[in-house]
């Protein structure tokens, strides 16, 4: 049963330049349990479209213009602020990019820790401390009872964002919501912090998104891909059919960007052409075509559905175009010259 | 901790020895006082001899170690005017200088704290434009006129409260109103930017995410760390208050710090001069003494620092 559903999401933001399409007519839902991994660069709505839903838009400038948001059976774009209030840090968690700015640099992380305790549990004096050291002690932090009344600047990036874990888990959510948690940090704290995820997951029963622009910690970590490109869902699908099989131009140009692990070739990486699309002046069809070096004049014209494609259930594209023929088509003029 | 403290201690004397040799040596560009206190017509040998009565003729130099001496012990000489031990004469005006300085700052603080909060937190509604316009307005109003205007309309007009002297409540009411205005507008004025800088912090929206109440992340997030620069303009006004608000004071006839300076300069009575600024030197580098503490009471990063 889906967890989260979000039907025909659409968020503006009005600017001086115009009106910014962020997020068009978003579709989408989340089963339970399962690990969603949302893939986009800076624009692609990845971001914008969890804060819209979970109420954290700053409005204005943001604007969500239509859209439903189904959680567990009640439309989260309808609740009143303090029923959303009441969901926000209990049944589901955040966890924010660069652990740098996210934690309250006044404040000692018990007391950021404890706050959002008291907000949705009952836990008061000795078993609300316990609970507050079981949980750094859940995310890996060394001494925890000691670090509890220590500042955030005490501690190094990864620590931090250790912290932040321990915040989005501590009233044991259902959803576990991740927006670029590991960018910030270097390779190896990074593959420590997939791990405590993969294990809080395999321990609680989780159900996690986790937005990044980074191909290789879906890979790591989710079970289902998202792909998102100005403010649409390009391709979606369970992470091992999309990865070997892609079917969108954009799916297919981020992971031939990517280097070969391990082996050594003299394969020069492919490099999306152009830029980013201006949202305040949206190409009119596929917002990707004008990129796009197999785009189809319908491409430019009309805006792709998602289709189901491929032989794995789930696996969606919009796209107008076969890449699959397109690339074998390619091939084989490169092989006869 | 203990190395920061007296660091601070030591550039504290520093600072007052910078002060008080200032002072002394531009109370004796103003001139002669021996002139001053003889009658007019008095002889040059009178002059002479008041003037060697009062140590005035030995150099300048001679003078000023002789008072850096006395005045470590607390000794800043007799009032030319008065008679009387000049730091004596000074601290007596200190308890009407200070009741008139804290009120004016405890209004002001209160006044200024809500307005600057509610001007952040309905950001480009009506409210803020209002808000914004009035501490503008008390910002730019010179307080002598404020003063004037007030005492016309509640003094003289409608008799509602005396139009100076001190004493009672009703005599605190219009001058401490007069400061509170330019306090509060301030405070309001200062209180809105860093709190709009505040409300656009990562840890802001971490704190929604939690689900916390409003009044939660409105007191614990945002206002815990947007009063900190609040804290230093708050301490420097009432530095500057305690040394006596010498317009204020001289419209309402306050018996202040300020009214005395000001009298003493008019008279050249050169030992309150230099008691009174020593006093106010003193006064004002304790307070920033005191607010480098506080800072590091309010932002742990500034205390691991030290």
């Amino acid at each position: 049963m889906a967890l989260l559903e979000i039907k025909n999401l659409t968020v503006e933001f009005d600017t001086p330049g115009g009106v910014v399409h962020a997020v068009n007519d978003l579709n989408y839902s989340v089963e339970a349990g399962e690990t969603l991994g949302i893939v986009g660069e800076s624009g692609s709505g990845k971001s914008v479209h969890i804060l819209a839903l979970l109420g954290l838009l700053p409005c204005p400038p943001g604007r969500i213009v239509s859209g439903e948001a189904w959680f567990d059976g009640r439309n989260l774009m309808a609740l009143s602020d303090s029923d959303l209030r009441s969901i926000r840090g209990g049944e589901i968690g955040m966890v924010f990019q660069d652990p740098m700015s996210s934690l309250n640099p006044v404040l000692t992380v018990g007391r950021q820790l404890k706050e959002v305790l008291t907000r949705h549990t009952n836990l008061t004096g000795r078993a609300l401390k316990a609970r507050m050291v079981e949980l750094l002690d859940i995310v890996g932090i060394p001494h925890p009872e000691a670090r509890l009344s220590q500042y955030p600047h005490e501690f190094s990036g990864g620590m931090r964002q250790r912290v932040m874990i321990a915040i989005g888990m501590a009233c044991n959510p259902r959803l576990l919501i991740a927006d670029e948690a590991t960018t910030a940090l270097d390779v190896t704290v990074q593959a420590q912090i997939l791990d405590l995820v993969r294990q809080l997951k395999h321990d609680f029963g989780t159900t996690v998104i986790w937005i990044t622009h980074d191909m290789g910690v879906v890979a790591e970590l989710a079970d289902t891909i998202q792909v998102m490109y100005g403010g649409r869902i390009m391709e979606r699908g369970p992470v091992r059919p999309v990865f070997h099989d892609p079917r969108s131009a954009y799916t297919w140009g981020l992971l031939n960007s990517l280097p070969d692990e391990g082996a050594r070739t003299q394969r020069r990486l492919y490099q999306i052409p152009g830029s980013p699309p201006d949202m305040a002046n949206p190409p009119p069809g596929d917002p990707f075509a004008p990129r796009n070096p197999f785009a189809t004049e319908r491409c430019h014209r009309e805006v792709p559905p998602l289709r189901d494609v491929g032989n794995m259930p789930g696996h969606k594209v919009a796209a107008w175009y076969d890449l699959p023929a397109l690339l074998a088509a390619q091939s084989e003029k490169e092989q006869t010259p | 901790m203990t190395g920061f403290i007296l660091r601070r201690l030591g550039e504290s004397l520093l600072a007052i020895w910078g002060v008080v040799t200032i002072v002394f040596f531009v109370t004796r560009i103003l001139g002669d006082p021996a002139a001053l206190l003889l009658p007019i017509g008095a002889s040059d040998a009178d002059i002479q001899a008041l003037r060697a009565q009062l140590g005035l003729d030995q150099p300048m130099l001679v003078q000023y170690g002789q008072f850096l001496l006395n005045a470590v012990q607390g000794d800043f000489g007799v009032s030319f005017q008065h008679g009387r031990d000049a730091m004596q004469v000074v601290l007596e005006r200190l308890p009407a200088t200070a009741q008139l300085a804290l009120t004016a700052i405890a209004m002001g603080l209160v006044i200024g704290t809500v307005a600057g909060s509610i001007a952040a937190l309905k950001r480009g509604k009506a409210i803020e434009l209002v808000v914004m316009a009035v501490a503008l307005l008390g910002q730019a109003t010179p307080v002598f006129w404020l003063g004037i205007m007030l005492i016309l309309f509640f003094a003289v007009n409608l008799g509602w409260l005396p139009t100076g002297g001190y004493g009672t409540l009703a005599h605190l009411v219009l001058p401490a109103f007069t400061l509170a205005v330019f306090v509060s507008a301030s405070i309001a004025r200062l209180l809105r930017s860093s709190m709009l800088e505040i409300l656009k912090e990562d840890y802001i929206r971490t704190a929604k995410a939690k689900g916390l109440l409003r009044h939660t992340v409105f007191f614990w997030h945002v206002a815990r760390n947007a009063l900190i620069p609040v804290v230093t303009m708050t301490a420097i006004l009432t530095g500057e208050l305690l040394g006596g608000s010498v317009v204020t004071e001289t419209v309402f006839s306050w018996p202040g710090i300020g009214r005395l300076i000001i009298q003493a300069i008019e008279a050249k009575d050169f030992p309150v001069i230099q008691a009174g600024i020593t006093l106010i030197a003193a006064i004002f580098v304790l307070i920033n003494f005191l607010v480098d503490l506080l800072y590091g009471v309010l932002d742990p990063r500034i205390r691991a620092n030290r």
